[in-house]
């Protein structure tokens, strides 16, 4: 496919002895916003910096725009901005002095410097501040000085490792909007670990564990998945299991005592339709009926725990 | 893009105290050891006329002049150079030029060119003081060139050396004390050589030829030797292979 911004086959990479990220491949269209989920270590920030060119892989291939970032690095650098997690601001020098420098370094040329300049600053809410030391600006103004320089050469791709880190609450929903408005025209990769943040601005969402993709799905067909296939009941004078495993639709259930059970169905509708019939036939007393969303979190627990146990285990 | 790199080098000295106070605590010193010297050149002045052939106005305040300013600098270069990449390793600046469109050549010529322009105003501004001479009596200008450029070959080579060293670490005075100490020790390697028995083995001459002093001396006499040309130039030409080698090599291992 022609809108395809990054191809990632085959990446892997060692730090000495530790093999930080194992074997990744994926896919990056246009309009996409990918969050990068991970718990701290998995390797998203090494991903990511092999991505945006400041660390060399190992071994695998990624490709640009269709550029291979290893044999043409100024040229597929030239499609991608990258925001740290430190933004690589300096301090000394005004916001307009760091954004005209940014400018100049990805090769802007000469007479479209001022327009790339204001433009970014409008892009990120700097306009105010252009003329203040980045030093002297708070933690979340850097941090947009950061996602300014990374945009200001309008790249096809923009890599932002945990733009949200450290900010208030209020700065969090700005840049949100930022990253959301960004991936209307740009590619967006984006790593984190705070998952309502990929529920709120991500179109696709990848779960990396110690150095692989444990998980890569879209945002949408997730959210489907996820669409209620347990069911919460409890009853005042329960039936024995097998009776409730009889009705048409209920796989299995766990027992969560005192009565409880969460049922794990095929269609929530009709499943609960059928338990409240059959609990009122058969007088089992139903007092709570309760669909029960899978979370993303619960996801994500599931896929990054269930592999630590495996490998306390062997 | 070197450009780029280098002006914003520069601008960002200019911007701290450090290169202000630099400029000012040195020029303050050297005034006073040029004060001495014209001084004492006065006081030998009368016996000075007799002689034929005897030193002028250029040995006599230029070259010490110069000289003091070589051991002074050999302090301060240190503290320039030490922040070039170190510190751009230390705050996470160093992946705004490695995640842009640029090459590590690009990136260490730059750093390099930028610290080189200070230093070059530096010996500017010491080498006003001789001129200012020019007032008052006839200066032998073609030493004094050859003093000019001597400066300027010992700071490049200085610079080169503080920049390699301050891209092995993310600790600033890490890279300025062992700068410190590599450019002292290529200072005084030679004092090994001349105080031994065996004067004029080949230990002797090789450790005669390291030094960065018996390179710079003649220079101070007027004379330009192309071999010392050449050791500046290699010496400052490894430094900066090494330093881009060295970037490079942290990208791939790290």
């Amino acid at each position: 496919m022609s809108d395809t911004l990054i191809k990632i086959e085959n990446l892997h990479r060692y730090y000495a002895d530790t093999h930080a990220v194992k074997g990744i491949s994926f896919e990056l269209h246009q309009g996409q916003v990918l969050g990068f989920l991970g718990p701290n270590g998995a390797g998203k920030s090494t991903s990511m910096q092999m991505i945006s060119g400041v660390l060399a892989p190992s071994a695998g291939r990624i490709l640009i725009n269709g550029i291979d970032l290893l044999d043409n690095p100024r040229e597929a650098k030239n499609q991608t901005g990258y925001l740290p997690e430190k933004p690589p601001v300096y301090p000394e020098l005004t916001v307009d002095e760091y954004l005209t420098y940014s400018a100049r370094l990805r090769n802007i040329h000469k007479s479209k410097l001022t327009n790339a300049v204001d433009d970014a600053k409008q892009r990120c809410g700097l306009t105010q501040v252009g003329r203040r030391l980045i030093g002297n600006l708070s933690k979340g103004y850097q941090q947009r000085v950061g996602i300014a320089q990374a945009i200001i050469h309008n790249p096809a791709v923009v890599i932002l490792d945990e733009p949200t880190v450290g900010l208030d609450p209020i700065q969090i929903r700005e840049i949100r909007q930022l990253i959301a408005d960004l991936g209307k025209q740009h590619g967006v990769i984006l790593s984190t670990h705070i998952l309502p943040e990929v529920q709120a601005v991500c179109s696709h969402v990848q779960i990396i564990n110690q150095g692989q993709l444990v998980f890569s799905d879209s945002m949408e067909s997730m959210n489907q998945q996820l669409q209620c296939n347990q069911l919460i009941v409890a009853f005042i004078r329960p039936p024995e299991e097998k009776f409730l495993l009889e009705l048409k639709g209920i796989n299995h259930l766990d027992d969560l005592q005192n009565g409880r059970f969460r049922l794990h169905v095929e269609n929530d509708h009709s499943t609960a339709e059928l338990i409240v019939s059959t609990s009122a036939e058969q007088n089992w007393g139903l007092i709570e009926l309760t669909p029960e969303k899978q979370t993303l979190e619960q996801i994500f627990v599931e896929l990054t725990s269930s592999d630590l146990s495996k490998e306390n285990a062997a | 893009m070197i450009w780029h790199i280098a002006w914003r080098e520069l601008r960002s000295l200019f911007l701290s105290p450090l290169a202000w106070t630099i400029l000012g605590v040195m020029q303050f010193i050297l005034a006073w050891i040029f004060f001495a010297q014209v001084e004492t050149f006065f006081a030998l002045q009368p016996q000075l006329t007799v002689i034929d052939g005897a030193p002028g106005a250029t040995d006599l305040i230029a070259a010490p002049l110069f000289s003091s300013a070589s051991v002074l600098l050999l302090m301060i270069c240190p503290l320039m150079t030490m922040r070039l990449i170190a510190e751009e390793r230390r705050s996470g600046t160093l992946n705004l030029l490695l995640s842009s469109p640029v090459s590590m050549t690009e990136i260490v010529l730059g750093k390099y060119l930028g610290i080189i322009l200070f230093l070059f105003i530096l010996v500017l501004l010491i080498s006003l003081m001789p001129l200012s001479l020019l007032m008052g009596t006839e200066l032998d200008m073609g030493k004094l060139a050859a003093g000019i450029l001597g400066q300027m070959l010992l700071l490049a080579s200085f610079a080169a050396a503080g920049l390699y060293l301050s891209s092995l670490t993310d600790n600033p005075v890490i890279a300025a004390i062992s700068t410190f100490g590599l450019l002292i020790m290529l200072w005084i390697i030679d004092a090994a050589a001349n105080t031994g028995v065996n004067t004029g083995n080949q230990s002797t001459q090789f450790f005669n030829y390291m030094s960065l002093l018996k390179h710079n001396t003649p220079m101070l006499r007027g004379i330009i030797n192309s071999s010392d040309l050449a050791y500046f130039g290699l010496f400052i030409i490894t430094f900066i292979v090494l330093s881009i080698r060295q970037l490079d090599a942290q990208r791939l291992q790290k």
